[in-house]
């Protein structure tokens, strides 16, 4: 790892923008959208910088304030951060422009969107730039607390419940990595990541630890059974933040597992690994066939993130064997391609909803002339879900599935394999109802074109990101966070 | 990009483009659909008619772009796809012509049309996929671009239908995207090659090549309607005619039995597969599937179904011929994937017509039509002779093909199958064909509409009476160069090649 050796702080942008942008919500609430709109602007292309640095110079670490580890805060991106970057750079953007169509000017919830979203775009792309476990910890912190009062900004009953509840695994979740943290420190005396990953080994203070952070991270990231929150989080948030949630907030506590999977824990944890694995093709089935009993679109929707993210815990037992790099750089493509389906599939359902009043599936059929666009939307999306070629979903499956082949474990073939024939089934029973005869024109509202088209391009990006495999998995590959070569070790 | 590579893109732009502006099109602008539907198909047919020229000259139309790790998206043009394009271009001429006279009045055109288009896409970039992932991508589109034209009506009934057949066509797809990822995991390598590319692996590796061969058989066995993974094609008769015409007697059914080829002679190579044992296990189940399509027709009193059965008789020919693993049955077999769409369009044109002109949906209800509708009980009778096997028909060439290309490789228990088979199918042809010429006609028939000069309307009867010339053609000038059974020949020359 190096400091940054010339041009522009890039790194520091990337998180000082949204925060700016954040403050000046929060002053100027009647020009809210617009602050929103411009560091949403300044943020993407701060972004942007840094995936050029990272490209032309490699991995890149900044020490703020001059102090290195293990004293100082340190800033680093690597291609698996700039990727995670760049993903909710995306989404980001696009939800941004969804967003100023969606609340009303000077609105109430609006008042508390813009300052709320930016604060958690804050807080995202810090936690994926920390290089210590405490900063981390803090960052997730404010990225969960955020994300909590996201869900309350409608104000509803729903809401309310959802962001509650949300609220208190969240925390029980922070407690327990925060436990982990703080053993780490007691036995190690540092929390810089790539110091402790030297420092531990296999000791009865380490396992622990190991042990407390991974279920704190999957409590935060729905694994399967501690998802039940979930659900009616996403579905009673409004559309703009329901689609932030399942495409990036959850992402961003696999995204801390992963990063401490590979640096810090304990060399070798394969039960932890299988463990992991059989959980996530156990959400897999769980939350797809929920998914099919659901009787709100929203619901459904996500459930099938729960259904999704159990594969982003597949490459688990899948890397601890040498096809490690393959493994993990699959679980990254999901995550982008997810990102892009399962926020086009939210924004989607969120102009239904607010074409047609309601969101009961039983109630949509021929409901498909207003809000077409949207329509369609949803089902491109659908193709990336379902995996179907040839979309980013398809090719994360494809690389998982070698994956699978590679390490001599064909049975984890089977979850990646099946689970889009779960999805094409609960996909279909919403796409299938737009087929059915419109039926009386009746109250539907029309929603603004740029929703509209927001959910559309990110079902086309979706479905598009497919052909932009082999650049994301080489962006991914600076800095070998993998250990090894990560895209030439697919081959 | 050179003229050479942009071709196949073209061929696919095609329809691919016209397709998606006809989406945006509101429902009353005809006339502009009209003409990007016909402007697409004219493009399209010189298209592939100039690479036809051309790969029977030696040139190589080949374009990839890199799509995943190791493997590229790949169109590519060899004797075979050109082959399928061609017989695709020049239904879906037909078709379209057909569609634009059958849809007049009713709702959601635009929509129709657009998917329509989109499922010509998929099947020409099935045909001119050069490697197994590139077939899966659009073998998938397939499935999503006929499902909304499956349940285009709406009703309960079509949805029903259309949730069975993606039932089955999306678990052949999984099925078959298992066989492909473990065969990539395996060979390292998914490229079309004449004679195959796995045959260095069958020493090591041979339990796990016949597992993949039996996967990835399944998946294209779904579309190909092969016993017992057919029962989404009788189902799927709901559906509008012209789309149980070009895609479940033609496009669809075909990129399953095309991909059986594909698998047999390009991934696996016939000596391989004979040498691994699979060949024998499929001919066997092609023959039953071909006896127990034809039973099962002889039972139906509705013609669609009747016709729908008939096809899943029929296509395992194709299945067949391939598996006998010999030259001249493959040329029998190949030749037949262009005579049974001939005939089999034919048939179901005429079903469309009887249906829109008269209300005839059932067998029984035919007697006497061949006075009202003398030139498509002609159309008809030339298709039914043809699927009987009948000489001059073309129908009678890849019998005659399989039959003595199955005793040339010693297997002559399949001239059993053909003969019963010949026989069922005279027995559910003949007596519709008599009742139609030679019964008198009831009173009144079930629903009556006139059209001025002809029997029914002109859109309608042109393309039934063409395809069925077209068929009776192929049969009469069989040793024409360019004829299927010509170009059959040379694709098998390539197989079998020393």
């Amino acid at each position: 790892m190096e400091t940054i050796a010339s041009g522009q702080p890039w790194i520091i942008w990337a998180v000082f923008s949204p925060l700016v942008g954040a403050i000046f919500a929060f002053l100027l609430p009647r020009h809210a959208s617009l602050v929103g709109c411009l560091a949403a602007l300044a943020t993407s292309g701060a972004i942007l910088g840094l995936v050029r640095q990272v490209v032309e110079f490699g991995p890149q670490r900044y020490l703020l304030g001059g102090w290195g580890a293990p004293l100082g805060v340190d800033l680093q991106a690597d291609g698996l951060s700039v990727v995670m970057l760049l993903t909710a750079g995306v989404v980001g953007a696009g939800v941004t422009v969804y967003a100023t169509g969606y609340f009303q000017r000077s609105s109430q919830a609006a008042r508390a969107f813009w300052p709320l979203w930016l604060w958690l775009w804050t807080a995202m792309n810090a936690l994926f730039l920390s290089a210590d476990i405490f900063n981390l910890y803090v960052t997730l912190e404010l990225l969960s607390l955020s994300a909590v009062a996201l869900v309350a900004v409608s104000g509803n009953a729903d809401a309310l419940t959802g962001a509650m509840r949300y609220l208190l695994v969240s925390l029980l979740g922070s407690l327990s990595y925060l436990f982990g943290v703080v053993l780490f420190y007691g036995a190690h005396g540092t929390l810089d990541i790539a110091l402790l990953g030297d420092l531990t080994g296999p000791s009865p203070a380490d396992w622990v630890a190991t042990g407390l952070m991974i279920t704190g991270l999957a409590i935060k990231s729905a694994l399967f059974p501690l998802h039940f929150w979930l659900p009616p989080a996403h579905a009673a948030a409004p559309a703009p933040v329901s689609a932030l949630l399942s495409a990036l907030v959850v992402k961003a506590s696999f995204y801390l597992l992963l990063r401490l999977w590979l640096d810090v824990f304990p060399v070798s944890t394969p039960v932890a690994g299988q463990l992991l694995g059989v959980l996530g093709a156990a959400a897999i089935v769980w939350g797809s066939l929920k998914a099919l009993r659901q009787k709100r679109l929203k619901l459904l929707v996500a459930y099938s993130t729960v259904a999704q993210l159990g594969y982003l815990f597949l490459a688990f037992p899948l890397a601890s064997t040498l096809a490690a790099a393959t493994a993990w750089s699959g679980s990254v493509m999901f995550i982008v391609s997810h990102a892009l389906a399962k926020t086009a599939m939210f924004l989607a359902a969120g102009n239904i909803l607010r074409s047609v009043g309601h969101d009961r599936i039983a109630e949509l059929g021929g409901a498909q002339r207003s809000a077409t666009l949207s329509w369609i939307a949803f089902a491109i999306a659908g193709i990336s879900i379902m995996g179907l070629p040839p979309s980013g979903g398809f090719t994360a499956k494809w690389v998982m599935l070698q994956a699978a082949f590679a390490s001599g474990q064909w049975w984890w073939s089977m979850p990646i394999i099946g689970g889009g024939l779960l999805a094409a089934a609960y996909v279909f029973r919403i796409v299938a109802l737009a087929f059915a005869p419109i039926g009386a024109p009746g109250t539907s509202k029309s929603v603004p074109k740029r929703m509209e088209l927001a959910a559309l391009g990110f079902a086309v990006a979706a479905v598009m990101a497919g052909f932009a495999t082999l650049q994301i998995l080489s962006l991914l590959d600076s800095g070998a966070p993998f250990g090894q070569i990560g895209a030439e070790a697919v081959l | 990009m050179t003229w050479n590579a942009a071709l196949p893109l073209l061929v696919l732009a095609s329809s691919l483009v016209p397709g998606l502006i006809i989406f945006c099109l509101p429902e009353d602008s005809k006339r502009t659909r009209t003409l990007l539907n016909l402007t697409g198909v004219g493009l399209k047919l010189a298209l592939v008619a100039f690479m036809v020229w051309g790969v029977d000259q030696g040139a190589r139309y080949e374009i990839r772009l890199p799509l995943l790790p190791g493997l590229d998206f790949v169109l590519r043009a060899d004797a075979l796809s050109m082959f399928f394009a061609l017989l695709s271009s020049i239904l879906w001429l037909a078709t379209t012509v057909y569609a634009i006279g059958y849809l007049e009045d009713s709702p959601n055109r635009s929509r129709f049309f657009g998917f329509f288009s989109l499922c010509m896409t998929a099947t020409l970039g099935i045909a001119l996929s050069g490697n197994l992932v590139t077939f899966l991508l659009f073998y998938e589109l397939l499935t999503l671009a006929t499902y909304p034209l499956v349940v285009h009506r709406g009703t309960e009934t079509s949805l029903r239908a259309g949730r069975v057949y993606l039932s089955y066509t999306v678990t052949g797809g999984v099925v078959l995207l298992a066989g492909i990822a473990w065969l990539y995991a395996l060979a390292g390598d998914l490229e079309f090659t004449a004679q195959g590319f796995v045959a260095g692996l069958v020493n090591d590796h041979q339990t796990a090549l016949v597992a993949i061969f039996a996967l990835l058989i399944a998946g294209l066995g779904v579309k190909a309607a092969l016993v017992p993974l057919h029962g989404w094609l009788p189902q799927a008769m709901v559906a509008p005619a012209p789309v149980s015409a070009l895609l479940h007697a033609v496009a669809v059914v075909k990129a399953g039995a095309f991909g059986i080829v594909r698998v047999i002679h390009d991934v696996y190579g016939i000596e391989t597969a004979a040498q691994l044992g699979v060949t024998a296990p499929l001919a066997a189940l092609a023959s039953a599937t071909i006896v127990y399509g034809s039973l099962k027709a002889l039972y139906q009193t509705d013609l669609k179904r009747r016709l729908a059965f008939s096809t899943v008789s029929q296509v395992s020919y194709i299945a067949l011929g391939v598996a006998i693993a010999g030259p001249v049955a493959t040329i029998g077999g190949i030749a037949h994937l262009v005579h049974q769409g001939l005939m089999k369009v034919t048939l179901f044109f005429c079903a469309g017509n009887l249906a829109e002109t008269l209300g005839i949906r059932d067998v029984t209800e035919m007697r006497g039509v061949g006075r009202r509708m003398p030139w498509t009980m002609a159309a008809f009778t030339l298709g039914a002779f043809g699927m009987i096997g009948a000489p001059p028909m073309a129908g009678f060439f890849s019998k005659w093909y399989l039959a003595s290309g199955a005793l040339e490789a010693g297997q002559a228990w399949v001239l059993v199958v053909l003969i019963v088979s010949s026989l069922l199918n005279a027995a559910y042809f003949l007596p519709v064909l008599w009742t139609a010429w030679f019964e008198d006609p009831a009173e009144a028939w079930p629903a009556e509409r006139f059209y001025g000069r002809f029997e029914t309307a002109t859109t309608l009867l042109v393309p039934t009476v063409c395809t069925a010339v077209i068929s009776l053609a192929v049969g009469l000038f069989a040793s024409m160069p360019f004829s299927p059974l010509q170009w059959a020949g040379l694709v098998a020359s390539l197989e079998y090649q020393q």
